[in-house]
């Protein structure tokens, strides 16, 4: 059936075609045209947002907790490049978004015309792909091609630039249109003959290490990891992308690895002798100094992109394909071994293993002035909220104490900003998150510095009605930063402190001025109670000013370009790695 | 380091040169040489790239440029199975004196000589990296006033062509 229609209306028709429901987003001049027919959609509800950094964050925040794509839209030029961190952080997480944004029309395209921005330009390294879409006819083809890129193979950010001409061009829509993508073919299934061998060096190792990463639990293979590992017995670890992929309370559980992983995730690395790496990446803040990292392993390493094998770590036997198919063919391959009778025997290296866990299990300090440590907030959050939640957080200090001490029973319950970093990814990931899973309690956990980036989407939350819950660790510092000054730069606190000691601002003023609730906690005593009262307010947003102290840090540690082998536990504490072979 | 010469088919539209290019310049190979040009076929066009890199990173950027959705498919030719050329164009010193030197070695390189005036020739010379550099050298000493040069363009030898199963997936989605 085809029918006639303007470009901008194609658009809105192709988005609810593919599954839209929600876009986050901010108007302008050249996407103009696109909010008319947006405005009468029954199916694509539109937030809007009060930065477009905020819709991109908050696409990720929706796609992460539901497993579709995210969508953000923003007009041309400063509107574009404003989602321009969101995108890099979502290439960097393999998060599929598709952005959408206008272009000047197609005479002005490169003359410096008013808000002209080449956003394709910008963002080609950080987009999975792009397209600059200057024709109306190619509207609905382009956008089924960009969720088709975004949500297969490794996910990825797609951003779609439309020329405002072609926006307001008649053209003649038909759906499906048919892909024209012939340079793009993902794998999937992987090779059986590496399966085999993976599945026969597994059965001979001694000191074997499944090493988790994100891709598993993108590829919804959270169950059969579970019957991997308690098939064959080898300990878990899981990285701060896969947090929840394998649920923290089970035994074979190890922790997280990499620069704050626990002693014993990080000890089960270094000793190892084979490391199955599932959907992960050899990333810098997990492997520290490279040529030392996991010396005595061989490698099997499956991931879905050839190009992550062999990146960093020579792959001994490499594995293109989804980390589900790849985990349910590893399992019917042992499982093959086992009834030939040839079965691993890890008695030896969980004895080695249960002691790292014994005499290095995570902990921290407390102070003895009374005032509050942020990891006891984080882990009363933990026993009070419980596994069914989801939890957000930005970068620094925050984050890794959410990633250690929220205890993990569910994959994909932990949304973070792993490899770019970026601060102020938490109160729009929330936002997002609650918007895609309204049914489940979502807490944003964020530091004073990372809040304060991108806090003005509480008005959006508000507004919108989506009653987040914001957990601020005040330490009134960028607390990551300062930690380094400690430790790296002889207590020279060069501009790390952002004095909200002086309630500069107060974060509960700021609650209350964008319609939320704001409770403040500033003793260890008070903690469970101001959570608790946190979880009965479930009409509009609560944000909770915890107020910690401002020397607390993050250990264990490994510091950057180190050796795993030299992780301390804490200050001047590094643990004994005895029983050595 | 030793050089490779890759054979890249991509999706003849806007912007995939660039794709290209940054992928190169942002995962930090240096392009030795880079030609692009239309095929038999109009919607593909080819790229002939010679970077000078060891045989892991090659992989590496072999893998990435697979990653970019408008590259159909990269080959990479082995200097002895493939016929590799440049195109130089040379504009070279020559007077009534010197003149005829330099159409011997224009002769002898079976080089073209393309415009003639008084007081300098511009020839053209297609070749191999080697041959091109021996060309030059030679005509150094008669004043080389100016010179341009392409990419190398490269093709396997023997029946196959690396185009043909490219063509079949550009059919199927057309």
């Amino acid at each position: 059936m085809t029918e006639q229609m303007t470009g901008a209306q194609a658009l809105v028709r192709a988005l609810e075609h593919v599954g839209v429901d929600t876009v986050f987003g901010i108007p302008g001049g050249a996407i103009l045209p696109a909010y008319d027919p947006l405005y009468d959609s029954t199916k694509v509800r539109h937030v809007l947002v009060r930065h477009e950094q905020g819709a991109g964050h908050a696409a990720e925040g929706y796609a992460q907790a539901t497993g579709k794509v995210g969508v953000c839209m923003a007009t041309s030029g400063p509107g574009a490049t404003n989602l321009v961190t969101a995108i890099a952080d979502a290439y960097m997480d393999s998060v599929p978004i598709v952005a959408i944004t206008g272009q000047v029309a197609t005479p002005l395209i490169g003359t410096d015309a008013f808000q002209e921005a080449d956003i394709s330009g910008i963002t080609m390294p950080i987009t999975k792909h792009n397209f600059l879409v200057t024709e109306a006819a190619d509207i609905p083809r382009t956008i089924a091609e960009a969720f088709h890129i975004a949500s297969t193979g490794r996910p990825g950010p797609v951003l779609v630039d439309i020329a405002k001409d072609a926006m307001q061009d008649t053209m003649t829509f038909s759906w499906p249109p048919v892909l024209q993508l012939p340079g793009y073919r993902p794998v999937t299934r992987p090779h059986s003959k590496q399966i085999r061998e993976a599945a026969r060096l597994i059965v001979e190792s001694k000191r074997p290490v499944l090493y988790v990463g994100g891709g598993v639990h993108k590829a919804g293979a959270a169950p059969e990891l579970l019957r991997l590992a308690e098939l064959t017995g080898i300990p878990v670890v899981t990285t701060l992308m896969a947090r929840g992929t394998f649920p923290d309370s089970h035994r074979q559980h190890m922790g997280m690895p990499g620069m704050h992983g626990s002693v014993s995730a990080v000890g089960a690395l270094q000793r190892s002798d084979l490391l199955i790496a599932l959907g992960t990446r050899f990333d810098d803040r997990v492997t520290g100094d490279l040529s030392s990292f996991a010396p005595h392993a061989k490698v099997v390493h499956a991931d879905i992109d050839p190009a992550e094998i062999s990146k960093n770590r020579h792959a001994d036997v490499p594995i293109v394909g989804d980390c589900r198919e790849v985990i349910s063919d590893l399992i019917a391959a042992i499982e093959h071994e086992h009834a030939d009778g040839r079965k691993g025997d890890f008695d030896e290296w969980w004895t080695l293993l249960d002691g790292y866990r014994r005499t290095y299990p995570l902990g921290y300090e407390e102070f003895a002035d009374g005032s509050l440590a942020p990891q006891y907030v984080i882990e009363r959050l933990s026993a009070i909220v419980g596994p069914d939640a989801y939890y957000t957080a930005g970068v620094g200090q925050h984050q890794m104490w959410a990633a250690q001490f929220i205890g993990y029973e569910n994959p994909g319950t932990f949304i973070n900003s792993g490899g770019a970093g970026t601060m102020g990814f938490a109160v729009p990931a929330a936002m997002g998150a609650k918007m895609g899973r309204p049914e489940s309690t979502v807490w944003a956990i964020d530091g004073d510095g990372c809040f304060q980036m991108t806090n003005q989407e509480l008005a959006t939350c508000a507004i919108e009605g989506v009653p987040i819950k914001v957990a601020v660790i005040n330490n009134g510092n960028l607390g990551m930063v300062r930690q380094w000054q400690t430790l790296f730069y002889n207590q020279r606190y060069s501009n790390t402190n952002l004095q909200t000691v002086r309630r500069i601002p107060d974060f509960v003023k700021l609650a209350e001025a964008y319609g939320c609730v704001g409770l403040r906690c500033e003793r260890p005593e008070d903690v469970d109670a101001t959570i608790r009262k946190a979880m009965e307010i479930n009409d509009v947003p609560v944000v909770v000013d915890f107020v910690v102290h401002q020397d607390a840090m993050v250990w264990p540690m490994v510091a950057a370009g180190t050796s795993n082998d030299d992780i301390k536990y804490a200050r001047d504490m590094a643990p004994k790695w005895e029983n050595e072979d | 380091m030793s050089r490779h010469t890759l054979s890249v088919l991509v999706e003849n539209k806007p912007g995939v040169l660039a794709r290209v290019a940054s992928l190169f310049s942002r995962r930090g190979f240096n392009i030795d040489s880079l030609a692009v040009g239309p095929t038999e076929h109009d919607d593909i066009s080819r790229m002939t790239i010679v970077v000078s890199v060891e045989e892991l990173p090659l992989e590496q950027v072999t893998k990435q440029l697979n990653k970019l959705v408008n590259v159909l498919k990269i080959v990479e030719l082995d200097t002895a199975q493939s016929v590799q050329r440049e195109l130089m164009l040379i504009k070279v010193r020559a007077d009534a004196d010197s003149r005829s030197h330099v159409l011997e070695l224009v002769n002898l390189f079976r080089a073209r000589c393309v415009d003639v005036v008084p007081d300098a020739v511009t020839i053209e010379v297609t070749g191999t990296v080697d041959k091109l550099e021996a060309f030059v050298r030679v005509l150094e000493p008669y004043g080389i006033k100016e010179l341009v040069q392409s990419g190398m363009v490269a093709i396997g030898r023997g029946a196959r062509s690396i185009t043909d199963r490219s063509l079949r997936a550009l059919d199927r989605t057309a």
